[in-house]
């Protein structure tokens, strides 16, 4: 299905939303919205738990969210070691659309400040593997 | 309402390395509680096992477990709710009791976290999150903790002192604790220079995996006035979720599980916060114990750094919260933690909690969070 190949590490790899990775691939992140009664979702899901819809189509990311919080791990759970140190974070894009993910290595720990301006970009990962992670915007 | 108490509890000690099986371990958690009872097991109507599962090889432990205990051929099955089973396993059994299913049911904590490599340990802390969309960046319960603890930091001006503060105070009670897996004391500089975990929380902000089982007996009024020399009611019980993913949270300054659940459990037991003489609340994380204060009401949000910083939550002042050495001393054995906390209450309640007793306290709060704040289940015994 090619979901296997999202993230560092993936545990699963059956999913009807697997057309993410597909996106990605393209270089494009993103969420899905219900035809039927306009709900947004992120992350995407194939079946809208508001009006039971499975008619979903799919919405890019695009533009500038506020950093919420992060956290800088040292430890991290196995497979994971060798990205070392990294730091996870949840962005807020606008109308109330969350997303979860790294932050860049790029940005210096200085730099980061809650409500930073952060856009997302996809990244390649050895192996064929895909993930996104955020930037200084 | 009194219709349902509480008339035996026990629990092991916590410790690093159980020398035995997961139901021998859980045995020694019931037979301390069934002793405390005074009943045999041709007394139990039902039981409730609860556990986190894939630390152990034992597939469907309900059934093993209640075998050894010697409680063939009632019922029973597994409650699971991470690190709130044993308080999920409580509501069940009111439940149970309450609609006059059974007039006495059992509720069995365990987790034996040593059998299983560090490096497992750590795979299995991997999967606690979202496996589809948030496991893939490498998550783990102290990271995502850590992102509320830097939240409040910027949203309340809570700092690192103050959550050094909450570990001083379960330090304080955790050395007078003998079954607590850490009795050491802490010092402000120990905790303020231990190494980073997942910034900005640190080694002293995190509890220890620990063995340990747990058990707590239930009754319908009838056996527990006739059992029991002091019935510990259940006044209240209230339970939530909030969304796995931190992408589903409204905010990350306060877990909204605790906080629906905290307001069905006042609600049904007919009490506010300030009303509560002495609470045990889920401190995985110093954070934890913070956003508790607020999450309760026992502070409005943000200001639970005042309770802290004025030991009010210490066992002489305002609200004693955790005066047992809470997770972060007693260590956390998944599945017993809820039943740990029930039975702190218990003893308090029944004025034998010995050196750690609170002066008459008559209701009594256990907080009892699943996973980052996915499953809130709030109690509230009184005597």
């Amino acid at each position: 299905m090619g979901f296997e190949r999202f993230g560092t590490v993936s545990f699963t790899s059956q999913t009807k939303a697997a057309p993410f990775v597909d996106l990605l691939d393209k270089g494009i992140v993103a969420g899905t919205k219900c035809k039927g009664c306009g709900a947004s979702y992120f992350p995407p899901r194939p079946d809208c738990s508001k009006c039971f819809s499975s008619n979903m189509e799919w919405t890019e990311i695009t533009g500038n969210g506020k950093l919420v919080s992060y956290s800088k791990l040292i430890y991290a759970p196995t497979g994971f070691e060798a990205d070392l140190p990294y730091s996870i974070a949840l962005v807020e894009f606008p109308n109330n659309l969350k997303v979860f993910g790294r932050l860049s290595k790029e940005i210096k720990d200085e730099e980061i400040s809650i409500g930073m301006d952060l856009n997302i970009e996809v990244v390649k990962l050895p192996n064929d593997r895909v993930t996104y992670q955020f930037k200084k915007a | 309402m009194k219709a349902v108490a509480i008339v035996g509890v026990g629990q092991t000690a916590f410790v690093r390395g159980y020398e035995g099986s997961i139901r021998e371990l859980a045995f020694d958690a019931y037979k301390e509680a069934m002793l405390d009872a005074g009943l045999k097991a041709k007394d139990i109507d039902a039981s409730i096992i609860c556990s986190a599962p894939e630390y152990d090889k034992q597939r469907t432990p309900a059934g093993t477990i209640v075998e050894y205990l010697g409680l063939n051929p009632k019922p029973t099955f597994y409650v699971e709710s991470v690190c709130s089973s044993s308080s999920s396993g409580l509501r069940v059994a009111y439940s149970l009791v309450k609609a006059g299913l059974h007039k006495t049911v059992l509720v069995l904590g365990f987790q034996k976290m040593s059998e299983i490599s560090s490096a497992d340990s750590q795979e299995r802390m991997g999967r606690g999150s979202d496996v589809m969309w948030e496991a893939p960046f490498g998550t783990m319960m102290p990271a995502y903790y850590a992102m509320h603890a830097r939240a409040h930091f910027h949203r309340y001006g809570t700092t690192e002192e103050d959550l050094a503060l909450i570990r001083m105070k379960a330090a304080t009670y955790g050395m007078i604790n003998k079954k607590a897996v850490y009795q050491k004391g802490v010092t402000l500089d120990q905790v303020l220079s231990a190494d980073v975990v997942a910034s900005p929380l640190k080694r002293f902000d995190c509890c220890a995996n620990a063995d340990g089982a747990s058990c707590v007996i239930v009754a319908h009024k009838d056996v527990a006035k006739s059992v029991s020399k002091k019935p510990i009611w259940i006044l209240g019980v209230g339970a939530a979720t909030a969304p796995i993913t931190m992408s589903g949270r409204k905010s990350l300054t306060g877990l909204t599980c605790a906080q629906a659940a905290a307001k069905e459990a006042y609600g049904m037991a007919g009490i506010k916060a300030k009303d509560v003489d002495v609470a045990e609340v889920h401190d995985c994380f110093t954070i934890a114990e913070m956003m508790a204060y607020e999450d309760l009401g026992f502070a409005k949000p943000g200001k639970g750094k005042e309770l802290i910083r004025a030991k009010e939550t210490y066992v002489d002042g305002k609200i004693p919260v955790n005066v047992d050495g809470g997770l972060l001393s007693k260590g956390h054995p998944i599945g017993a933690t809820g039943g740990s906390q029930i039975r702190t209450i218990v003893l308090q309640l029944r004025g034998e909690a010995g050196e750690m007793q609170v002066k008459d306290p008559e209701i009594g709060l256990i907080h009892n969070i699943g996973g980052v704040g996915v499953y809130g289940n709030v109690t509230i015994l009184g005597v």
